[in-house]
C-alpha cells in the first residue's frame, strides 16, 4: 500500500479543517487536508445569511463569501488539498487508512487534527420514514447549492437556528412555509430570525409537536398538536396542516467516529449535541497528537468552529517547532478573544460554560492520569 | 407569553425600553433610524457602519445598539448593513397624511416604483396599502435591497415590511 | 422545481444539460448535479423500498451520511444519489430491498 506523510494531516475541509490549514501551513509545516466530498468548505458553502459578531468575524458577510474568502487563503498556502478522499480508519498508533478515487493509502503525519463536523439528529414519529421527511441541512443544501426545492409546502420542526435560517432561506427560494413547530415553550434560535418570518406571515406554534406526517408514499400532510410541560401530547389539541415536506432541525451530533476509534477519551454534554472528544485549550485530545476542531467538539457555529480551527492549527504546527511558544501564544491571545466574544451574551453563555466543562475534564484526566503514573 | 423570544415579535415592553428605538419627539422631527434590536447576540455592523457616529454599543458587543438621535440623519446605510434585519428608517411626517418607511427586503419579484402593495406590521398581517417610492440596490448591501414604503401617517409604528409578491 | 431566480444567490448560471433515465423514463438534469436533485426537480419522491415491509425512502441528509437515498444506478445497488454525479444517459432504477449487486 503506498504511504503518503505530512508534518500535519487535517481531516476535514470544512471552516474548523480549512482554518487549521491556513494557520499551520503559516508556520512552514507541510500539510494535507483531506475531505471526503468533492468540494471543500463542509457546511458553509450553503449558508447564504449574513454572519454576526464583529468585523473581524467578518460579520455581515454571507457565509458563502466567507467561504470564499477562506479558499483563497487556502490556495495562496503551501497547504496541499486532497478531495474525494476518506479516511476510513484512524488507529491508536494514529496511522491513518485513506482512499482517494478508489486507491487504497496509508496517511502518516505526527499530528492530525481531527475536523469532521457534525450530522443531523432524527426524530422519530408516525410516517417520518415517509419521503419528503428530510433534515433541515439537507433542504437548505437542495436549495442554496443545488438550486431545487424540495418540496412547495414545508413544515419545520425546530426553531433553533438552524430551523429558522433555513425557513426563511426556503421562503427566499420560493416554497411555502406552512408553520415552524418548536416543542419547548419558547423560540430556540435568535428574535431577530423569529422577526423575519412572522413579518413574512410564517406560525411559529411552540410547545406544539409533530404528531404524525400522513402519506402512502410521501407526504401529503401534517397533523401537530400541543405539548405540556413534560412534552406529552395534550389530547385533543390536534391540527391538520396541508404539506409536502417536513423538515427536521432537531439538533446537531458531532461525528466523531474517528476520535473514539484511536482511544480518545470522552464527556457527554447534551448541550454540544452528545458525546464530546476530551480537549485542552490548545484544542489537543487526550491522545497526545492528535487535535480536534470545529462542531466536531460541540456543535456552536461557523465563526467558532473557525477559530477553534485556528488553534489546532497554531499548536499542532507549534509542537512540532514550526512556530515558537511566544508566537503561539501571541496569536492565541486573539483567537481567545474572539471566541470569548463569539460565547457570550445570553445565547452564549450555555456554551460558554459547556466548554469550559469539556476543558476542566481533560485537565482532570490528565491529572488522574499523572496521579497514577500511566504514560 | 409575550416577547420574541416566545412569538417572533418584539413585545410593547421590549420595545419601550429598547435603546436603539428613538424617542417620540425624535420621530416626529424627519427620517430616523428604528433598531429594533431587543435581544443581546453579539453582534455589531451596525455600529460600524454609521458615518454619522449614532449608534454606538455600550461594553461588549452583545450589548443592544444604542441610537443617538441627534446624530442620525437617517440616512438609511444601516438598514441593509444588520444581519438580522431589525433596522428602519421611519419618517413619522413624511407629508400631512403620510409617513414612509424604509425596510430591508431580500425576496424575489421586487416590486417598482409606484407599485401599490400590502405594507405587513410585525406578526405579517396587512393593516394598510402602501406604494412604493424607491427600491434601493447597492453592491455594499451585498443582496439586500431597500424598499421605501409610504403609507397612512397611522400606521408608522405597525408597518415593518410588505406582503411578499407572487412568483411568475 | 428548479430555483431560477434567486434574491441572495442571483439567476442560476447556464450549465450543461443532459437526460438522465429513471427506471427507463427520460428526466432533465445538469451534468454533474446530484442525481438525486434531478429526480427531486423531476417530482420523484421515493427512491427505494425497504427490504421486509417495502416502504418507500427518499433523500434525508442530502450529505451522504445516512444512505436513505440509495438507488441501482448503471446496474450498480446501494448507490448514494445525493452525492454521485449525474452523466449523460445514466440509468437509474428504484432500488427494491437490498440488491445483490449482478456478476
Amino acid at each position: 500500500m503506498e504511504k503518503i506523510s505530512a508534518d500535519i494531516v487535517i481531516i476535514g475541509a470544512g471552516p474548523a479543517g480549512l482554518c487549521a490549514a491556513v494557520q499551520a501551513a503559516g508556520s512552514g509545516a507541510r500539510v494535507i487536508v483531506v475531505d471526503e466530498n468533492k468540494r471543500p468548505g463542509g457546511q458553509l458553502f450553503k449558508q447564504i445569511h449574513k454572519f454576526f459578531g464583529s468585523r473581524e468575524h467578518s460579520a455581515g458577510v454571507r457565509g458563502y463569501r466567507i467561504g470564499e474568502q477562506l479558499l483563497e487563503k487556502v490556495e495562496k498556502s503551501s497547504a496541499q488539498v486532497m478531495l474525494d478522499s476518506l479516511v476510513y480508519g484512524l488507529m491508536p498508533d494514529k496511522s491513518m487508512g485513506l482512499i482517494h478515487s478508489g486507491k487504497s493509502y496509508l496517511l502518516e503525519a505526527p499530528k492530525i487534527i481531527i475536523a469532521a463536523g457534525a450530522k443531523e439528529n432524527y426524530m422519530a414519529f408516525p410516517g417520518s420514514t415517509l419521503p419528503g421527511v428530510m433534515g433541515a441541512g439537507a433542504a437548505q443544501t437542495m436549495v442554496n447549492i443545488n438550486r431545487v426545492l424540495p418540496g412547495e409546502k414545508i413544515v419545520m420542526l425546530g426553531s433553533g437556528n438552524v430551523g429558522l435560517i433555513v425557513s426563511y432561506q426556503l421562503l427566499q427560494a420560493g416554497a411555502e412555509v406552512v408553520a415552524v413547530v418548536e416543542g419547548a415553550p419558547k423560540i430556540g434560535g435568535y428574535g431577530v430570525h423569529a422577526a423575519k418570518l412572522r413579518r413574512a406571515g410564517v406560525p411559529i406554534y411552540v410547545s406544539h409537536t409533530i404528531k404524525r406526517a400522513i402519506g402512502a408514499d410521501c407526504v401529503t400532510g401534517v397533523e401537530i398538536a400541543q405539548v405540556d410541560s413534560k412534552w406529552k401530547i395534550v389530547p385533543g389539541t390536534e391540527q391538520h396542516l396541508n404539506a409536502d415536506t417536513v423538515c427536521l432541525a432537531v439538533g446537531l451530533n458531532p461525528m466523531t467516529e474517528l476520535a473514539w476509534m484511536c482511544g480518545c477519551r470522552f464527556v457527554y454534554i447534551p448541550s454540544f449535541g452528545g458525546h464530546v472528544p476530551l480537549h485542552d485549550e490548545n484544542m489537543e485530545t487526550t491522545v497526545p497528537g492528535v487535535y480536534v476542531a470545529g462542531d466536531i467538539t460541540g456543535v456552536e457555529e461557523a465563526s467558532c468552529a473557525m477559530e477553534e480551527g485556528n488553534l489546532a492549527g497554531i499548536f499542532a504546527a507549534q509542537a512540532l517547532g514550526y512556530y515558537t511558544q511566544e508566537q503561539a501564544q501571541e496569536k492565541k491571545q486573539d483567537v481567545i478573544r474572539r471566541l470569548d466574544e463569539l460565547r457570550s451574551g445570553y445565547f452564549g453563555k450555555i456554551r460558554r460554560e459547556s466548554k469550559k466543562k469539556q476543558i476542566d475534564a481533560m485537565h482532570r484526566y490528565l491529572s488522574l492520569v499523572a496521579k497514577a503514573g500511566v504514560k | 407569553m409575550d416577547g420574541v423570544a416566545y412569538t417572533g415579535i418584539p413585545s410593547l415592553q421590549e420595545l419601550s425600553s429598547c435603546p436603539g428605538v428613538p424617542s417620540e419627539e425624535r420621530m416626529n422631527k424627519g427620517r430616523v433610524a428604528v433598531i429594533e434590536c431587543v435581544q443581546e447576540i453579539p453582534c455589531n455592523p451596525c455600529v460600524a457602519t454609521c458615518k454619522f457616529g449614532a449608534i454606538s454599543m455600550k461594553g461588549e458587543i452583545t450589548s443592544l445598539p444604542c441610537l443617538d438621535g441627534d446624530r442620525c440623519t437617517g440616512c438609511g446605510q444601516c438598514i441593509a448593513q444588520c444581519p438580522g434585519l431589525a433596522i428602519t428608517v421611519i419618517n413619522r411626517n413624511y407629508s400631512e397624511t403620510e409617513a414612509t418607511v424604509d425596510f430591508p427586503y431580500e425576496y424575489l419579484p421586487l416590486p417598482q416604483k409606484g407599485d401599490i402593495v400590502d405594507a405587513v406590521n410585525r406578526a405579517g398581517e396587512t393593516v394598510c396599502r402602501g406604494k412604493v417610492d424607491r427600491v434601493v440596490r447597492q453592491p455594499s448591501y451585498e443582496g439586500t435591497s431597500v424598499i421605501s414604503l409610504i403609507i397612512p401617517k397611522q400606521y408608522f409604528n405597525e408597518v415593518r415590511s410588505m406582503k411578499r409578491l407572487e412568483r411568475p | 422545481m428548479r430555483v431560477i431566480e434567486h434574491p441572495v444567490l442571483g439567476p442560476l448560471k447556464p450549465r450543461r444539460e443532459i437526460t438522465i433515465f429513471f427506471n427507463g423514463a427520460p428526466i432533465q438534469a445538469f451534468e454533474d448535479e446530484p442525481v438525486a436533485a434531478a429526480l427531486i426537480n423531476a417530482g420523484v419522491k421515493a427512491f427505494r423500498r425497504t427490504p421486509k415491509r417495502r416502504e418507500p425512502r427518499g433523500v434525508f441528509c442530502a450529505i451522504g451520511r445516512c444512505t436513505d437515498c440509495m438507488m441501482v444506478i448503471d446496474g450498480i445497488p446501494n448507490v448514494r444519489t445525493c452525492i454521485t454525479g449525474a452523466k449523460d444517459g445514466m440509468r437509474v432504477e428504484t432500488q427494491d430491498g437490498l440488491v445483490r449487486r449482478k456478476r
